[in-house]
């Protein structure tokens, strides 16, 4: 039970070279934000219970799927301050995700579904989203590493972390039984089991790449692994270079393991690769533990394991594993039922409610009810707490303009892996005028 | 009387334009004025010098799509509307199915082309072609070899091929109803009168018809380049592969979502609005012409 949380140890190292890398920038911004933070963080002190709130509340949502929103709406009917009228404005993910600075500046929802770390931090910094350290002193149960992903700059929380997944290497249980095959722990292993999937007449890898996003956690994965947590989250955060022979080697190694994936990966999208997987043409599939939405037959059929180790001096300690949750806009309508509902999301209570809608995530909250855990959610959860470094994945853990220009790489990439060295040094000439304007700005 | 139409035309056209001119010389992600820094021509710069590839990319892009609207779209457009006008049994079904593509939400459309049309393994054409199976299907939104090669990098694209016959496909019907309208008001005894003198089908069409329709020419002149220029929604729908970007796609990029940069996605913007002005100037110039002659 204990276990179903980072380990604190990592998200702090993950906060505190966060907060280094943008450090210089917040400062900037936040002597302007300032007054607008202080003005909504003090006036309206919270009581730290739930029941005292009154009048609507309106919570905006990317839940779009119906799990999710079956979820939202599951925590929404466990909150105990029935004097509360609440209003859910669900968007189409992707329309929300594109629309979130027009919705944030419009301030027409209280609470606001987002993400963790840097994505929060950035909007914090902007004095776009509301100081809840009063809410936090109220929290229990969620650890240290979850604190440090929801504080930014200043040193105050603008988050509340209610759930995770991890991005692994998933495989179907019956075609692995079928061949017996077995998880490997190096990489000479997952090559070797590579080989001999291919004599089996089974691509090894299924890839897809619809949307320019989907490869990124095969990026994430090979720079963990080869050049370490550290060098990852520095070159997230704009230090270091993609000209570096480190960076070049991730794609030295990258391209070598081209043959074993799927051909034409960009015209195909991630569930029609999960469904490859689900129907035995292909071995295994690095992608979010989502894959086991794809279908209720995946599902059941679906396992997983860790990238495993390519250097023994770095490890495989370190992985993908992005935390979803809430945050306040920074002048919200009703601020003392947005705080009271904010404290009831990151309750047992609430996340055993979502989960028992949308069984794809692990919560946040070390007092829920593992024991309802299916054995995927079971092995996020272990593989999370044994994690020695956590990022939240790219297009989380950079800016959002430059993991556009990554993504464009990556997809270009694939195709002409020939062509590598031009396109890195294309994309280390638009991360310094990316990170240039950002920081100015 | 004309204070109305003025002030919207003003206050909707030209006000936003001259703002998007006026944020082209800054860096602003768009939360508060007074983050708000001016630059000069610094993202005009870098639009060619550090983002060169995208937006030649979007240029040649924007380019092909107009020429195969108005090589392709247009001329079978307006041929499908002289078949369809000879009061042909049915015409009435035909009409509404090649318009039906226009009519179709662009949800409809993404899933028609994406999922039924080009999906590698389920899709209509790789199962027609037999080229459905591991390794030897063909990506047909994910392959951005070249078609056509210009110089080096540049060119048409595969994908960018696959993505235009969508674009075809609607712009077909939307001018064989322009077209349609307009034939229906040519005199049927100038027709007539052709055809007493001889003249085959073609020649009725091209020393008749067609001269006398010539302000519906102009209109659907104006829509194909139009819609060349604002491209957007269909690439969009199918999710922008790699080496389909356009104009619209770069400053939607650039200025929609987080920590947006209203600068350099205004600068590509003013690149859009310098296409049109161009094409603007270009066609009263020549209608003045016509008209002093």
């Amino acid at each position: 039970m204990s276990n179903s949380y980072p380990q604190p140890g990592a998200w702090d190292a993950y906060v505190a070279r966060r907060s280094v890398i943008k450090g210089g920038a917040a400062v900037g911004a936040f002597a302007v934000g300032g007054s607008v933070l202080a003005a909504c963080g003090g006036s309206d002190s919270f009581s730290g219970e739930i029941g005292s709130a009154s009048g609507t509340l309106n919570i905006g949502s990317n839940a779009s799927d119906p799990a999710p929103q079956a979820g939202l709406q599951a925590v929404v009917n466990a909150f105990p301050n029935a004097d509360v009228d609440v209003v859910i404005n669900t968007l189409d993910h992707n329309t929300y995700q594109e629309n979130i600075t027009t919705i944030l500046q419009a301030q027409d929802d209280d609470v606001l579904a987002w993400f963790a770390g840097f994505r929060n931090k950035f909007f914090a910094d902007q004095g776009l989203v509301g100081d809840i350290s009063d809410v936090w002193e109220n929290i229990t149960g969620l650890g240290e590493g979850f604190k440090a992903a929801s504080t930014a700059s200043d040193g105050n929380q603008y988050f509340v972390p209610t759930s995770f997944y991890t991005w692994a290497i998933n495989y179907s249980k019956k075609l692995w039984g079928e061949n017996g095959y077995t998880e490997p722990t190096t990489s000479d292993e997952l090559i070797g089991l590579a080989e001999q999937m291919m004599s089996d007449g089974v691509t090894p890898f299924a890839f897809a790449n619809d949307g320019k996003w989907p490869i990124m956690g095969t990026f994430d994965a090979l720079n963990l692994r080869l050049n370490g947590y550290d060098f990852h989250v520095d070159l997230m955060g704009g230090n270091g270079s993609w000209t570096d022979d480190r960076v070049r080697n991730v794609f030295t190694t990258w391209e070598s393991l081209l043959p074993f994936h799927q051909e034409g990966a960009n015209g195909r999208t991630w569930q029609e690769a999960a469904t490859d997987v689900e129907e035995g043409r292909a071995g295994m599939y690095l992608l979010g533990t989502f894959a086991a939405s794809n279908s209720e037959a995946f599902a059941a059929d679906m396992d997983f394991f860790n990238v495993p180790e390519f250097d023994s001096a770095i490890g495989a300690g370190a992985l993908d594993a992005p935390i979803d949750g809430f945050q306040m806009v920074a002048s919200p309508t009703n601020e003392a039922a947005a705080k009271e509902m904010l404290l009831h999301m990151s309750t047992p209570l609430a996340q055993d409610a979502y989960l028992s809608e949308d069984p794809s995530v692990v919560a946040s909250n070390s007092g829920a009810n593992t024991s309802v855990y299916n054995d995927l959610q079971k092995k996020s959860s272990e593989l999370a707490s044994a994690a020695t470094g956590i990022s939240q994945f790219l297009d989380r853990d950079t800016i959002p303009d430059f993991a556009g220009a990554c993504g464009d790489m990556f997809a270009e990439f694939i195709e002409n892996p020939g062509g590598v060295d031009g396109m890195l040094a294309d994309l280390e000439e638009k991360k310094v005028a990316i990170f240039a304007d950002f920081n100015a700005g | 009387m004309v204070g109305v139409p003025t002030f919207l035309h003003v206050s909707l056209i030209w006000v936003p334009a001259i703002c998007t001119f006026l944020l082209s010389f800054t860096n602003w992600n768009g939360f508060r004025f007074d983050n708000m820094e001016f630059v000069g021509l610094r993202n005009y710069k870098q639009l060619f010098t550090v983002f060169e590839k995208d937006l030649y990319e979007a240029l040649l892009n924007n380019a092909w799509v107009l020429i195969f609207l108005f090589v392709v779209a247009t001329p079978l457009g307006i041929l499908v509307a002289y078949i369809l006008d000879k009061n042909l049994r049915g015409t009435a079904v035909y009409q509404s199915v090649f318009y039906f593509p226009v009519v179709l939400s662009l949800a409809v459309v993404g899933f028609i082309w994406k999922s039924v049309i080009y999906s590698p393994r389920q899709g209509v054409l790789n199962v027609l072609l037999n080229r459905t199976e591991e390794g030897n299907q063909i990506s047909w939104l994910g392959d951005s070899d070249q078609v056509i090669t210009l110089v080096s990098d540049y060119g048409l694209s595969k994908n960018f091929l696959a993505i235009i016959a969508p674009m075809i496909w609607r712009h077909v019907g939307y001018i064989m109803v322009l077209y349609l309208a307009g034939l229906k008001a040519v005199d049927p005894s100038l027709r007539e009168a052709a055809a007493i003198d001889g003249s085959n089908e073609w020649q009725s069409f091209k020393n008749v018809v067609f001269p006398s329709l010539k302000p519906v020419n102009i209109v659907i002149l104006v829509i194909t380049v139009i819609e060349a220029l604002r491209v957007f929604d269909i690439i969009d729908v199918l999710n922008n592969p790699i080496g389909t970007d356009v104009l619209s796609i770069l400053v939607t990029e650039s200025i929609l979502g987080e920590s947006s940069n209203v600068g350099r996605g205004s600068a590509y913007g003013v690149m859009l609005l310098m296409l049109c002005f161009g094409f603007v100037v270009w066609y009263l110039r020549s209608t003045f012409r016509e008209d002093d002659a």
